[in-house]
Parts: C-alpha cells; sequence; structure tokens
C-alpha cells in the first residue's frame, strides 16, 4: 500500500515514521483498557468455557450475529434510501424531514426500548385498547412481542440509521452531475442509475455508517437486556460478573472485537485502492427531481416513517409519562444534571474530535498499512460494550495512580493519593475510547472529498505535513470536523455505564437519574430525566442540520 | 473558543478535586438506586455534621473501582441491594470487620455477616403473586411446589441471571443440594408462562392481565403499586393477592440491602457512625416509608400496606450462606433454560 514515488521528497522517510508514530499512538490509548483487562485476569477458567461452549453460548453467538447482522441492514437500508431520497428529489415537506430525520440521534435506545414495551406490551395501552375493542382475551390474538430479538432490531434501526442516512445523503449530494447525468443520457432509468453509479460512488460513506450502527449494536446492554435477548455482550456481563470469572469474560470480549476488526478490515480492504475522488465541483451538481402525486407521497412516507417510529411515538410516550407523575427532579436538580452531562459531552466532543484528525492526518500521509490498522484497532471501542471500557480503564488508571503515588513516595516520602482516578479525566479517556469510531468515520468521509491534488501542491509549495493539515485541510475539513463533534456530543449525552462508574463523587448526570429511576422499576419516574436528555441532544442534532444545510447550499 | 475550552478544563480540575477538600465527611459507594437515598445522608449530616459524598453505581462495579483504586481508595463505605454483591466483596477482600454494640444490638444475626464484614440495613422478601380471580390462596404453599405440573403454563418470574433469582436458587441449593435445587429450576421453567422478560413490576402486571397465574416476586415491588396513585395500576393492584411461601416449613426467602466498611476506609469513624445512622429509628422509618423495605430495626414497623401482609416467618438461613451459592446457581440457570 505505500506509495512507490515517496522518496522523491527528502523529508518522506520522517514523515512517515511520524504518521505511523500518531497512529500507534493512538491505537494503544484506545487498547490500553482492553488489554489491561486481559492482563489482570489471571483467574483460572474452570472449565467455565466447557460450560458455556454446551449451554448458552451458541445462542449467545446466534442472536448476537443477527442482531448485528439484521440492524446494520436496517440501518443501512433506511438510511440510504431516506439519504437518496432527500438529496436526488424535491416534494412537499423535503426541506423540514432532511431535519427531521436526524431526531433519532438525540434519543437512547434504551429509552426507546422502554417506551415502545411500556405502549406495546400485552399489559400496555395499545393491546388493552385491542382486547377492549374486539372482545378478546390472551390467546385470541396474535400480537408482535416487542421484547424479542425482532423488537431489540427494530429499536436499535430506528435509532442508528441516521449515520448512514447523515454520511449517504452527503455522499449522494456531491456525487457530481456528470456522473449521474452520463448515466442517463446512456438510457438509463433512476433505477438502474441508482444501483450502478450512485450507489457505488456512495459505498465507503454507507459503509462506513452501517460500521457503526454494527458496532453500536454489538456493544448494546441497555436495550437487550431489557428486552431479555441473550446476547454476546450480555453474556460477558454475566460471566464477569455473576459466575465471577474476569477471565473468561475478557477472553469473549477479545473474541467478540476479534471478529469486528476482521469484518471492518475484510471491508476497507475489499475496496482497495479503487478510492473514488469525486472533484470537488460546488456548481454542478446533478439537477434535483421534482416529484408530484403519488411520487410525493411515497417520498414523505419513506421520509416520515423512520422518524415516526425513531422519535415521535417514543417521545409522545415519555412526554405522556411525565403528565402522569408529579415530578421526579426538582428545577434545580434538572438544571445541573443537564449542566453536566452537557458539560462532558462538550469536553469529550473537543477531545476525541482532535484525535482522531491528528488518526486521519496520519492515515492520508500513505505510510504503509501500520496507521490504516492502527486506526481500524483504535475504532473498535464503539463495538466495546461501555462497562468493559470503564473496568478496563479502572485497571489501567489504578495502575498509573498507584505508579505514581509509589513513585513519589520512593523519592520524596509523600504519597500523592489518587491523580486520575475519581476525576473527569478518567471519564474523558473512557469516551475517547468509546466514541473515537464516530468522529473518524465523519473525518474519513470528510478527507475522502478531498483530492490527493491539493496535498501534493501544498508539499510542492513548501507546507510540511503539519502546515498542510493547518492551512489547507483544516478550512477544507470546517463542516466535517463539526459533523463529528456533534456526532460525539449526542453519543456522550445518552453514554451511561462509563459515566456512571468513573465519575467523581456527588456528580451527576441525566443518563444516571433516568438509569437509577427505570432500574428500579419506576419507568413513569425516570421520563423526564429521558426527555431532558433527548431535549439537550437536539440542541447539538439542530447545530448538525444547519450545518448540513450550509454544506449542500455552499 | 480556546478560553472557553481552559474555563471548561478548570471547572472539570475543581470538580474533580472538590470531593479531597473538607474535613468532616464520609465517602460512600452505593449500588442503591432509590433517588429517596439523598434524604438519607442529608438526615446524617443534620444529626452529625459529617458531610457525605456519594457515587452511586452497579454493585459489581463499584467493586472493581475499590479494587482498582488500591489503598489510596477514597471509599469509605460500600452499600448494594443484595446480599450476593456483600458476600462477593466479602470474598474479595474489600471489607474490614467491625464490631459494633450498636449494630449487633440490633440487627438480627441472620441477617448480617458472622465476622462482622457487612450487615443488612432492610430487607425484602420473594413472595409469591396470584390471580385472585383464577387462584385460591389454599393452593399454593411453596416455592418448591411451584415446579409441580400442575401450573404448566401459569407461572412468570424475571430472568434467571437477575441476581434476586440466583439468591433465591443459591438458598435453594443451601436447603436442598444442587441436584435438587436443578430439578427444582427445571420444573419450574417448563411451567413458565412465557419467556423471562422485563423485571418484577411487569410479572405483576401481567399476572393481572392473565398472562399467567402466579408470579414470583419482591414484596416492595406489590407494595408499591398498592400505594400507587394512578388508577391503572391501582386496577392492577385489585386483582391480585400475595403469598408468603414455605410458612410452613423453613419460612420465606429473604435478601438483604447492606453496607459494610471498605478496608481501607480513610474515615473509619464516621464510616461506622453512618452504617449505625442506617440502622437508627430514625432512618429505618425512612427507608420503610420510601422504598418500602423491611427495617432490620425491630423497633421500627414496617409501611402499612406491608404490614397488612402480616407477621410472617422467615428462613433463618444466612444471608452469607446463599450468597456464596450463586456462580452454581448461575449455571443451573443455563442448563435449565432459565434464561
Amino acid at each position: 500500500m505505500s506509495i512507490p514515488a515517496a522518496p522523491r521528497f527528502s523529508f518522506a522517510p520522517r514523515r512517515g515514521a511520524l504518521a505511523q508514530g500518531v497512529a500507534l499512538v493512538i491505537a494503544l490509548l484506545a487498547a490500553t483498557p482492553l488489554l489491561a483487562l486481559v492482563l489482570r485476569s489471571f483467574t483460572p477458567t474452570d472449565g467455565l468455557w466447557a460450560h458455556l461452549a454446551s449451554t448458552v453460548l451458541p445462542e449467545y453467538v446466534a442472536n448476537s450475529l443477527l442482531l448485528a447482522l439484521c440492524v446494520g441492514l436496517v440501518a443501512g437500508v433506511l438510511g440510504t434510501a431516506t439519504g437518496w431520497t432527500i438529496a436526488m428529489y424535491r416534494f412537499p415537506g423535503r426541506d423540514l424531514l432532511a431535519v427531521l430525520l436526524l431526531l433519532p440521534l438525540a434519543m437512547p435506545a434504551y429509552i426507546l426500548a422502554f417506551t415502545y414495551t411500556d405502549w406495546l406490551q400485552f399489559a400496555g395501552p395499545v393491546q388493552t385498547w385491542l382486547r377492549g375493542l374486539m372482545g378478546w382475551r390472551r390467546g385470541d390474538y396474535w400480537f408482535p412481542d416487542i421484547r424479542s430479538l425482532g423488537g431489540a432490531i427494530f429499536v436499535l434501526g430506528v435509532v442508528l440509521y441516521p449515520y448512514t442516512y447523515l454520511l449517504a445523503r452527503a455522499a449522494f449530494a456531491e456525487q457530481s452531475a456528470s456522473a449521474i447525468e452520463a448515466s442517463r443520457m446512456l438510457g438509463r432509468g433512476p433505477c438502474r442509475t441508482f444501483f450502478s453509479v450512485a450507489l457505488p460512488l456512495a459505498r465507503p460513506a454507507i459503509a462506513a455508517g452501517m460500521t457503526l450502527a454494527v458496532m453500536e449494536a454489538l456493544a448494546d446492554f441497555g436495550a437487550v437486556t431489557y428486552f431479555g435477548v441473550p446476547t454476546f455482550t450480555s453474556g460477558i456481563f454475566r460471566t464477569w460478573f455473576a459466575l465471577a470469572n474476569p477471565a473468561v469474560a475478557a477472553q469473549l470480549s477479545m473474541a467478540l472485537l476479534a471478529t469486528v476488526l476482521a469484518a471492518v478490515l475484510l471491508e476497507r480492504f475489499s475496496r482497495g485502492d479503487a478510492r473514488r475522488h469525486v472533484t470537488v465541483d460546488r456548481g454542478r451538481r446533478a439537477a434535483a427531481i421534482r416529484l408530484k402525486g403519488a411520487g410525493a407521497l411515497l417520498a414523505m412516507l419513506c421520509c416520515a416513517l423512520p422518524v415516526l417510529a425513531g422519535f415521535v411515538v417514543p417521545a409522545l410516550v415519555l412526554v405522556d409519562l411525565v403528565f402522569e407523575t408529579d415530578l421526579p427532579l426538582t428545577l434545580a436538580q434538572s438544571v445541573g444534571f443537564a449542566g453536566n452531562s452537557a458539560l462532558l459531552a462538550l469536553l469529550s466532543g473537543l477531545l476525541v474530535v482532535a484525535v482522531a484528525l491528528f488518526a486521519s492526518h496520519a492515515v492520508r500521509q500513505r505510510a504503509g498499512v501500520l496507521p490504516v490498522v492502527a486506526t481500524r484497532i483504535a475504532m473498535l471501542g464503539y463495538a466495546t460494550p461501555g462497562a468493559v471500557v470503564a473496568v478496563g480503564i479502572l485497571i489501567a488508571i489504578g495502575g498509573f495512580d498507584a505508579g505514581v503515588d509509589g513513585l513519589s513516595r520512593a523519592l520524596f516520602g509523600v504519597g500523592t493519593g489518587l491523580v486520575l482516578g475519581g476525576t473527569l479525566v478518567a471519564i474523558l479517556y473512557g469516551h475517547l475510547v468509546r466514541f473515537f469510531a464516530v468522529a473518524q468515520g465523519a473525518l474519513d468521509a470528510g478527507y475522502a472529498r478531498i483530492g490527493p491534488g491539493l496535498d501534493a501542491a501544498a508539499r510542492t509549495l513548501g507546507r510540511t505535513a503539519f502546515g498542510t493539515l493547518r492551512d489547507v485541510h483544516l478550512p477544507l475539513l470546517r463542516g466535517s470536523l463539526l459533523t463529528a463533534g456533534i456526532l460525539v456530543f449526542a453519543d456522550v449525552m445518552k453514554e451511561l455505564p462509563l459515566t456512571m462508574i468513573l465519575r467523581p463523587f456527588n456528580f451527576e448526570t441525566l443518563a444516571v437519574a433516568a438509569y437509577q429511576r427505570a432500574t428500579t422499576e419506576r419507568l413513569d419516574e425516570a421520563a423526564l430525566p429521558a426527555l431532558l436528555i433527548v431535549l439537550v441532544g437536539l440542541v447539538p442534532v439542530w447545530l448538525l442540520a444547519r450545518q448540513l444545510g450550509r454544506q449542500v447550499r455552499g | 473558543m480556546s478560553r472557553l475550552a481552559s474555563m471548561l478544563a478548570t471547572g472539570a480540575l475543581v470538580l474533580g478535586f472538590a470531593a479531597a477538600a473538607s474535613a468532616q465527611e464520609v465517602n460512600v459507594y452505593n449500588g442503591r438506586h432509590y433517588s429517596t437515598d439523598t434524604e438519607l445522608w442529608t438526615g446524617f449530616t443534620k444529626a452529625t455534621g459529617i458531610k457525605v459524598n456519594v457515587i452511586e453505581g452497579d454493585a459489581d462495579q463499584l467493586i472493581q473501582r475499590i479494587k482498582s483504586e488500591g489503598s489510596n481508595s477514597p471509599a469509605d463505605v460500600l452499600i448494594t441491594v443484595d446480599a450476593g454483591r456483600l458476600g462477593f466483596a466479602a470474598r474479595e477482600g474489600i471489607f474490614q470487620p467491625v464490631r459494633s454494640a450498636g449494630i449487633d444490638a440490633i440487627v438480627p444475626a441472620s441477617l448480617r455477616d458472622p465476622d462482622g464484614l457487612w450487615t443488612g440495613i432492610a430487607t425484602r422478601a420473594r413472595v409469591i403473586v396470584f390471580a385472585k380471580d383464577r387462584v385460591k390462596p389454599g393452593e399454593l404453599s411453596t416455592y418448591e411446589d411451584l415446579a409441580d405440573p400442575k401450573w404448566k403454563g401459569k407461572v412468570l418470574v424475571r430472568s434467571g441471571t437477575h441476581i434476586y433469582n440466583l439468591s433465591l436458587t443459591g438458598a435453594m441449593i443451601a436447603t436442598h443440594g444442587e441436584a435438587k435445587a436443578e430439578a427444582w429450576a427445571r420444573g419450574l421453567v417448563a411451567n413458565f408462562a412465557r419467556p423471562p422478560k422485563g423485571g418484577d413490576t411487569d410479572q405483576i402486571k401481567a399476572v393481572a392481565a392473565g398472562e399467567g397465574d402466579v408470579a414470583l416476586v419482591n414484596t416492595y415491588y406489590v407494595a408499591r403499586l398498592i400505594g400507587s396513585s394512578k388508577p391503572d395500576e391501582k386496577a392492577v393492584a385489585d386483582k391480585i393477592g400475595v403469598f408468603f411461601p414455605n410458612q410452613r416449613d423453613r419460612g420465606t426467602h429473604v435478601n438483604i440491602s447492606g453496607a459494610g466498611v471498605v478496608k481501607t476506609a480513610k474515615n473509619k469513624d464516621n464510616a461506622v457512625k453512618l452504617v449505625e445512622y442506617l440502622l437508627s429509628p430514625e432512618a429505618q422509618r425512612y427507608l420503610a416509608d420510601t422504598s418500602m423495605e423491611f427495617p432490620v430495626n425491630p423497633k421500627v414497623q414496617p409501611h402499612g400496606i406491608l404490614a397488612a401482609f402480616g407477621d410472617f416467618k422467615v428462613d433463618p438461613l444466612n444471608a452469607a450462606k446463599f450468597a456464596g451459592y450463586q456462580p452454581e446457581a448461575l449455571k443451573i440457570m443455563d442448563r435449565t433454560g432459565w434464561k
């Protein structure tokens, strides 16, 4: 993969080494928690593998595979279809729907899980109403069970499609008019144009969106546990805690991540070097097609249904629950928790985007396979359950703190106590490991749009690698940087296990407040903090929508 | 932008290190998720002037955190909602023995660790809830009886991997041995009305809605539904009855919420004071009324709704005992398909 022409530049070897170093450090940072976990787990395995393999493991593997594949498909199809419709057609309500389609980003999957359960279960309002209406009793009718693998696929699919939508829409919108028009001129209908021209051109973007959905589905713990669907991830937890065997739990985690890494690298290398750079051609986009009548209706439905399922229905259930209950939080509490959540989300957003930028830049130096593989390894945090990352970080930071403390005692006779443990630094580190992939995906998409010619020109004009980054890439990447930051912000708002376990004393966030009530089965009281998560999360989503609007118009 | 970032960073540092400041304080790692617990800390501070700092989290992860923080851990007290977790923490060497005449005089011996590593602060019984229109209390007798084929398609219970069911099955192992406990679990699974889904409240609602006839649940979930002001929850409560199993033999299985003082506690005296406060009539009254648990202090009456169930015989098996069988219990769940 290394570019043979590189030695032409005298500073090329150093440049390559720097890029490799940066990528390596980032991969190490991301892998440390997991490695710490593995190194720490020397417990004997006590024939536990045999027990698991002969009882529950086959079901875990089957459920996780099905879940990941189907969520990837649902998110991919929904995201591509809506992205294509919004990018290529004009119909009544199109501008509004373009924004609304992003709303599910603000909705945590576990909250969706409990609102839909509340609404659809046997004892819930929908079935009770049906029974009253039709005079049915138990067993007289069939009703889909939301607490099932199918339900989990539905819930995760409708909250995770926006990643694909976001990336696919941008990719479709940027495809130059010439490619699409050439296809039309050669007599291909809209359908064949989509499948033979537009789709292959947008494949990296769609694949990136689907990869994020698949990884998040694999890491999900809240929704699948609530639905009682035993997956690989829930298996890791029970092995760890109930069976008290961290060794086997760590081995299970590694097996999961190895599978994900293989899949991600396979996708990446199957595209090979077939890069599809589309010239940045601002004046000439394929003209949008105006739809009328049935076509317009179909387009509206296609874009409205995901919004209804992923946002409107659960939000209404939440509002209804809030009004049914005495307020569980005072105004001061609400503001305080929301402030903490937003502070964390903001800090994490800045940190993660900055690191992802260096990683993307390193990959761009084309210094061999190492940076590519290293960043892919760093992305695995997104497929790792938050609680697994959290405990890994506890061990890593615990080791660091003990080392500093010991050193200080030896040198100065005074201990330092905990340096990083119990500070926000620990949480920020956790979010970096967990959400690096989200920022990296958005930046990769942005970088793909910058033709390599620009780099060559900058280098010829005497810019160093860093100078190129500062003077050429950064201005061009502004939109992608903002998108990446906003996505991380939205994810951190919803994040629960890392924050909960790594936080300082007396530091409450909205997600913790919601979980605290939901887990003691006070769903109605959990509704207010849940709704606040969604409301605060809407701010970045709104910013994102504005940003996208600007990009497309620009 | 950079000014904002530096302001935020300063804020983060202040937040991070604020906990290390004041002198009279006690640091609690709380595995209970009852939002009402905050009042307990306020009450303690009022009574003693000692400030309470809290981190809530899942007990397992809090235990990991204490282990990772090592001798520098700021944790003074660890509180959990299940004896199994207390037993696990004790085996991991996290607690130190506390000998307090105050604690020993109040808490019955079966509800605290024999070596004084932890003590129960409140209890909950695992009872049978039944549909009043389809089941007569006379048909019910024991946990063992629920595995009888006569209940085929009628039993509702949450996931077998949930800690409450692991503890119950641990008690079965302690009483009958592993083989008989497994046979019991197998029989129970064969009687399920549906695969386990949702929490205890969901099982109660499913009984009321007719999805099954009997459910195994903790007392405070029932009490909360009975005390609810919402019409739909009141309707649920009207349709169900509560039965305390095994009254004619060993008694009903009871689990605990409990606390222990951490081995590396920097504020040990304050930690002991806090545990003693949690057992005081004032705190016990509050626990009984808000989280609807049974007080462990015999001088304090349970909440009226629980008191209306009447006195019942408690299985005297020590909590440390059934807690120790949890890993075996989980393997039984796997083998019998109690998911």
